[in-house]
């Protein structure tokens, strides 16, 4: 049986469509990531699946019960973190934490344990005795976090955790989310960061309310088309404008100190000659590169608009 | 960039909340139309540091001055040349694209006849002027952003703040918003810029890194990879943040 089995889901709100049409399953164990911008539709989608929203069509299972019918047992076997997760402001940190374990009726020995992980990646020991509404954004963000990952449920839904958390703390929270999802738990996460994908078994890609890829990360990049090739040079914005009237070229993206071009028909070495004379010092090194997540869906964009 | 004149400058500022120092001695010099980034671990003391700069909270110890305003006597005056914009808050999205525009442009003080003006050049370098009366919430984000921006420099200001500004955005739009960035710089606009995207870290001409209220580095991003002999800087704020 699936952890999560969504059949054509469909959900609009007035004249707009949050969700269209969308289907996938999430198995036992894994860890299942949502990727897409704000408004692309991972919201309503993951409200659906913890019983908090009726779908217009279409169907969904969790753990083989229907999400229509099945309210009360479904909630009780999924942790959930909302984007606009409350906190208790009045409370202090470490107050915070033991209420929700309170709650969440977590046993001593592992609390101690799970408390002494979630201070390490949240950074926050330090200030356990602040008021959590004395705290910077993300760290409250991080607390809110440690809120929901105190206890182990068998499916644990975690709407954009790392929004506004830094890239360090990012990469201790996907290191803590695999060591609950070795234990045991069904992790659903969506995130707006493209590269936290590599950190999913499997996605899928949100937008505009549809799915528009499906797979393993591997998977996506094995199906990207284009070859694609990864530019250094001094002028990075020169180089861009050059490339760009380049009619082999399908397209051409910043990324940080280097420019992605893919092509439509594979560059020859005296091409890449041609263009080196053409640009000087502008392009200085350039080498065949495997699409990221971020690349695929630039291109998804792209055919969509 | 040094010939061009100081439009941010800091020494030794300081700020405590009770036993509690948020930022620690930080010294920097901002130059006009640079796009200068504030990066630092979550907590590390930056929007504290941005609250100092945009007059909304006074220092406990140091000098500063943005736009040649002092950040003690003229916070004032700081508010009314400093833009800030951030992807959370920033425009009503119960209000028309009009609406807005007239309400920033009215929270800076610019005259009916200035709005107006302000209103239609806004309108034609959005590409939003037939979109005037619908409702910002029906906004794509990308436009939203764009709008946003727009918003935050209605009243000319030398200086600008972008507290995270592409949190959430599609790569597509964020790739364009950098554009708009690099395009304010160019009009001699100072540009503050906080990410989490250490992409758009390589894309600022300096970047400065806090941790725990200091400043703990301040240079090119190629200079940087350089010194601490990293690739990336996801890299270098790794392993800068990761030695606190």
């Amino acid at each position: 049986m699936n952890a999560i089995e969504i059949t054509n889901f469909h959900k609009s709100f007035g004249p707009v469509t949050a969700v269209d049409n969308a289907s996938l399953t999430v198995k036992p164990g894994e860890l299942f990531g949502l990727i897409g911008p704000d408004g692309a539709g991972k919201t309503t989608l993951m409200r659906a699946i913890c019983t908090l929203l009726l779908p217009d069509s279409g169907q969904i299972l969790v753990n083989g019960m229907d999400t229509t019918r099945d309210v009360g047992k479904i909630r009780a076997s999924i942790g959930y973190m909302p984007q606009r997760f409350s906190l208790y402001q009045d409370l202090s940190v470490a107050q915070n934490l033991r209420f929700f374990a309170d709650l969440f009726q977590v046993p001593p020995e592992e609390r101690t344990r799970r408390l002494e992980q979630l201070y390490q990646f949240s950074r926050l020991e330090p200030f356990r005795n602040r008021l959590a509404g004395d705290l910077s954004g993300g760290m409250k963000q991080k607390l809110a976090l440690s809120c929901a990952l105190i206890h182990t449920p068998d499916l644990l839904v975690l709407d954009e955790p790392t929004y506004g958390v830094d890239p360090v703390s990012r990469k201790e929270f996907w290191d803590i989310l695999r060591t609950i999802q070795q234990e045991g738990t069904t992790i659903l996460v969506s995130t707006a960061y493209m590269d936290e994908a590599d950190q999913c078994e499997r996605v899928a890609l949100f937008f505009r309310g549809r799915i528009a890829g499906l797979d393993t990360p591997d998977g996506l990049r094995r199906d990207y088309p284009h070859p694609l090739y990864r530019l250094e040079g001094s002028d990075l914005r020169a180089l861009r404008r050059f490339f760009q009237d380049i009619p082999t070229v399908h397209s051409i993206q910043l990324f940080g100190d280097a420019l992605h071009v893919s092509f439509a028909q594979p560059p020859q070495p005296g091409d890449w000659r041609g263009w080196q004379d053409a640009v000087g010092s502008s392009l200085s090194h350039w080498e065949a590169h495997p699409p990221t997540i971020e690349d695929i869906f630039l291109d998804l964009i792209r055919s969509a608009s | 960039m040094n010939s061009q004149p100081v439009s941010v400058q800091t020494e030794g500022l300081t700020r405590r909340f009770g036993k509690f120092t948020a930022v620690d001695r930080v010294s920097i010099t901002v130059n006009q139309g640079e796009i200068f980034g504030f990066l630092g671990a979550n907590g590390a003391g930056k929007t504290t540091m941005i609250r100092m700069l945009c007059g909304l909270l006074k220092p406990s110890e140091g000098k500063g001055s943005v736009a040649g305003f002092d950040v003690y006597r003229q916070s004032e005056e700081i508010k009314k040349h400093i833009g800030y914009m951030s992807q959370k808050f920033s425009l009503y999205d119960d209000l028309t694209i009009t609406e807005n525009i007239e309400f920033y442009g009215g929270i800076y003080g610019l005259s009916r006849e200035a709005i107006r003006h302000r209103r239609e050049q806004l309108l034609e370098q959005t590409g939003l002027q037939d979109a005037s009366r619908k409702m910002t919430r029906d906004l794509p984000l990308g436009f939203k952003q764009r709008l946003a921006l727009g918003c935050a420099l209605l009243h000319d200001p030398p200086v600008i703040f972008l507290d995270e500004p592409t949190s959430g955005v599609d790569p597509e739009a964020r790739r364009s918003f950098w554009d708009l960035i690099y395009q304010t710089a160019d009009n001699g606009k100072t540009v503050f810029v906080t990410t989490h995207f250490m992409d758009e870290a390589e894309y600022c001409h300096r970047v400065s890194i806090m941790r725990a209220g200091q400043l703990i580095a301040l240079d090119t991003p190629g200079n940087l990879k350089k010194q601490y002999q990293q690739r990336s800087m996801q890299e270098v704020f790794v392993a800068l943040v990761e030695a606190g």
